[in-house]
């Protein structure tokens, strides 16, 4: 038990049934390739992970810090865009890897930083402003840039070779799946969202994290008990934003391919958000269940849709409220109510009746 | 007291980038149509953005689903205009009117609608609390695009001007798009009447005392919440009028242009001053007036303009062209 307390930063799910869906998601994490076997429900796997990370970092802000963001993709495309442009200008060799995320890292870093300390004086939403604008500054600025960046296409780039799902690694097939370079990749992403997510864990359970808690709660009490708020505020931007950037990375590394779609898109940014806020906000336990619902939600949810629009036909109106594409009204309402009746989100209300934090207003 | 003075050094910088504008596109009668391009695409933003820089000013509400009042403005008017395409196409000011005053009038009726209900059920229950305030508001954006799909339609509308408002009128060797020409007038008379609301009705004394100090307002018997809600009516008609006269000059109408145009109408109203009207008409003018001189001198650098702008406003002015008092 101790061990678990250790690993998980103090940070118990404190409650039976969040305790089990959590186990549920990791074992299915874990050996998606073997479990799920097939090209759609890997990928979809792999999203998941990439965003639980994503969502994670992003709920630092959100949910630890209270500052709304909406640059957070721009830091997930500089990590994608970092791998890409190194992978596909320079060679697929793991030296060029290395040098595209260490590069990604640093652009991150400075920019987040300079965000940070222009902006984060100021009142919550002017900063939400700045941050739309330079993220839609950066999203044409990548689509203009197109002999560097690929412009609106994106760019393709190749791997070292032991990435490649052309390579076997192994002659033995355990329950009859081939490890090739496919599923090392899965592994790399799997490795690299756990120990990141663990290491999040540990930052908002670490006196670092009660201070932004306490900056969320009452800006003006921190200040006067003597936290310098904008630092701190800065610094957990710029964690944040090296974390999405590694989520771009793992992100691009899985897909071998990185564009404005897939990385910088306004409804990336609105995916978070409903992520965030559905799975709850200031847990980071609800990272990993809103992406995991939302992202399962978004491949498989509209399946279902199908059904029910078809069933509905005839009926007026209803089949158009049903239609597969309709997906995300649904949850942008399960998203409305959420923030009004369940601030805290699935795991807030999984919690509720043992130490729900009280927010005093 | 006395009248408050005008600052009149934000206006000076208007006319100072428009004359500043002339040496960097070198020939007068392209500086003419891009200027008239500019200030066009300026009093449009300012139609969009006046409502929302006036609720935040007053209540303290930024409402990110402003602009799906934007879109509903204008899908609410290409309903109407479909029907009435024989008037659109017609060759007279009059035929052309007459359909173009009733689909104005039922994007304004079906924008202050919806920002009635929006004010009613989704913002009341967070006044106070901006990170609720950000987030709900967010969400209702994309329910309200999402309903725009299911309501007209996953496509684009076209949306063709009338008639007599296409091509344009040579003055000298400039061409001055007559469409532009509408819009500059209609802007200038929403500034003008807001101008007149604002300043020299009661109601306008009222409003102005609120963004001012609401809780005395309160306290010598007004009703502040009916002001509010007035307001946040009347914001988001101007959106979909805003939206109506966008789409136009788009000439297509889509669910997502009101997101599209956020980006810009929140730089005009960071650079206006948060709250300020004046300070939003200046914002905007300068935003279209630089976006309209870049995007000939520099194309590549045209896009990024308005952040440029927004950068060097706030190093000179950290709260905008025109600070107003509670910030």
């Amino acid at each position: 038990m101790t061990l678990f307390t250790t690993v998980l930063s103090g940070d118990m799910p404190r409650s039976r049934a969040l305790a089990a869906a959590l186990i549920l998601v990791l074992a299915a994490l874990a050996l998606a390739p073997f479990l799920f076997p097939g090209t759609r429900s890997l990928n979809v796997a792999a999203k998941v992970l990439v965003f639980i990370l994503l969502v994670a970092s992003y709920d630092l802000l959100l949910g630890y810090t209270g500052i709304v963001s909406f640059a957070h993709t721009m830091f997930f495309g500089i990590g994608g865009y970092g791998i890409g442009i190194a992978a596909s200008k320079l060679a697929p060799t793991w030296a060029s890897l290395v040098l595209g995320a260490v590069v990604a890292l640093a652009c991150s870093a400075v920019l987040a930083l300079a965000i940070g300390l222009l902006s984060l004086r100021v009142r919550a939403i002017f900063f939400a402003m700045i941050t739309l604008a330079v993220a839609s500054f950066f999203q044409i600025l990548a689509s203009q840039l197109s002999h560097f960046t690929g412009g609106e296409d994106g760019l393709d780039f190749k791997l070292p070779a032991v990435l490649l799902p052309g390579t076997k690694l192994m002659e033995a097939t355990p329950f009859g799946v081939e490890l090739n370079g496919r599923i090392l990749s899965y592994y790399i992403v799997f490795a690299g969202t756990l120990c990141l997510f663990l290491l999040l864990l540990r930052i908002v359970n670490a006196p670092f994290g009660r201070v932004l808690l306490s900056i969320r709660e009452n800006e003006f009490r921190s200040e006067a008990i003597g936290y310098r708020t904008v630092a701190y505020r800065t610094t957990a931007n710029c964690i944040a934003a090296l974390v999405a950037t590694a989520a771009g990375i793992l992100y691009a590394l899985w897909l071998r391919y990185t564009g404005p779609e897939t990385t910088l898109s306004f409804s990336i940014m609105i995916d978070i958000l409903l992520m965030v806020v559905i799975g709850g906000m200031g847990t980071m336990y609800g990272a990993v269940l809103g992406a995991t619902i939302f992202v399962v939600a978004q491949n498989y949810l509209q399946d279902l849709m199908k059904v029910a629009s078809a069933a509905t036909a005839g009926v007026p109106l209803l089949p158009n409220l049903l239609h597969p594409d309709r997906w995300l009204l649904w949850l942008g309402v399960l998203f409305v109510v959420c923030v009004y009746y369940f601030p805290y989100g699935i795991v807030g209300r999984l919690r509720l009746g043992r130490d729900t934090p009280r927010r005093q207003r | 007291m006395t009248r408050a003075r005008i600052d009149w050094i934000p206006l000076a910088l208007v006319v100072a980038v428009a004359a500043g504008g002339l040496p960097l596109v070198a020939s007068a009668p392209t500086w003419l149509t891009l200027t008239v391009a500019g200030l066009a695409m300026g009093m449009m933003i300012f139609v969009m953005a006046s409502g929302l820089t006036l609720v935040f000013g007053l209540m303290d509400v930024m409402n990110f689903a402003h602009g799906a009042f934007i879109s509903v403005g204008a899908y609410a008017a290409a309903s109407v205009l479909v029907a009435m395409t024989g008037s659109m196409q017609a060759a007279s000011v009059a035929a052309n009117l007459a359909a173009i005053v009733p689909a104005v009038l039922a994007a304004i009726a079906l924008a202050g609608l919806l920002g009635w209900f929006f004010e009613r059920v989704v913002i009341r229950p967070v006044y106070g609390d901006h990170l609720k305030q950000i987030l709900v508001t967010m969400g209702g954006l994309i329910v309200c695009e999402q309903l725009i799909h299911v309501i007209w339609g996953p496509d684009i509308i076209p949306l063709p001007r009338p008639a007599t408002f296409t091509g344009a009128i040579l003055l000298g060797d400039a061409a001055i798009e007559r469409y532009r020409l509408l819009a500059v007038a209609v802007g200038l008379a929403v500034f003008a009447a807001m101008w007149l609301l604002l300043n020299r009705t009661k109601f306008g004394l009222l409003i102005r005392a609120g963004v001012e100090n609401t809780e005395m307002v309160e306290s010598l018997g007004y009703r502040i919440r009916r002001l509010f809600v007035g307001v946040f009516v009347a914001g988001s008609a101007l959106a979909g009028l805003g939206g109506v006269m966008w789409a136009m000059y788009q000439e297509s109408v889509n669910a997502q242009m009101g997101m599209q145009v956020m980006v810009v109408i929140f730089i005009v109203i960071i650079i206006g001053g948060l709250g300020s009207v004046g300070g939003c008409f200046v914002g905007a003018l300068l935003v279209g007036l630089v976006a309209n001189y870049a995007g000939y001198v520099a194309p590549k650098l045209a896009l990024g303009s308005n952040i440029l702008l927004m950068v060097l406003v706030l190093l000179w002015r950290p709260r905008g062209l025109y600070p107003v008092g509670r910030a």
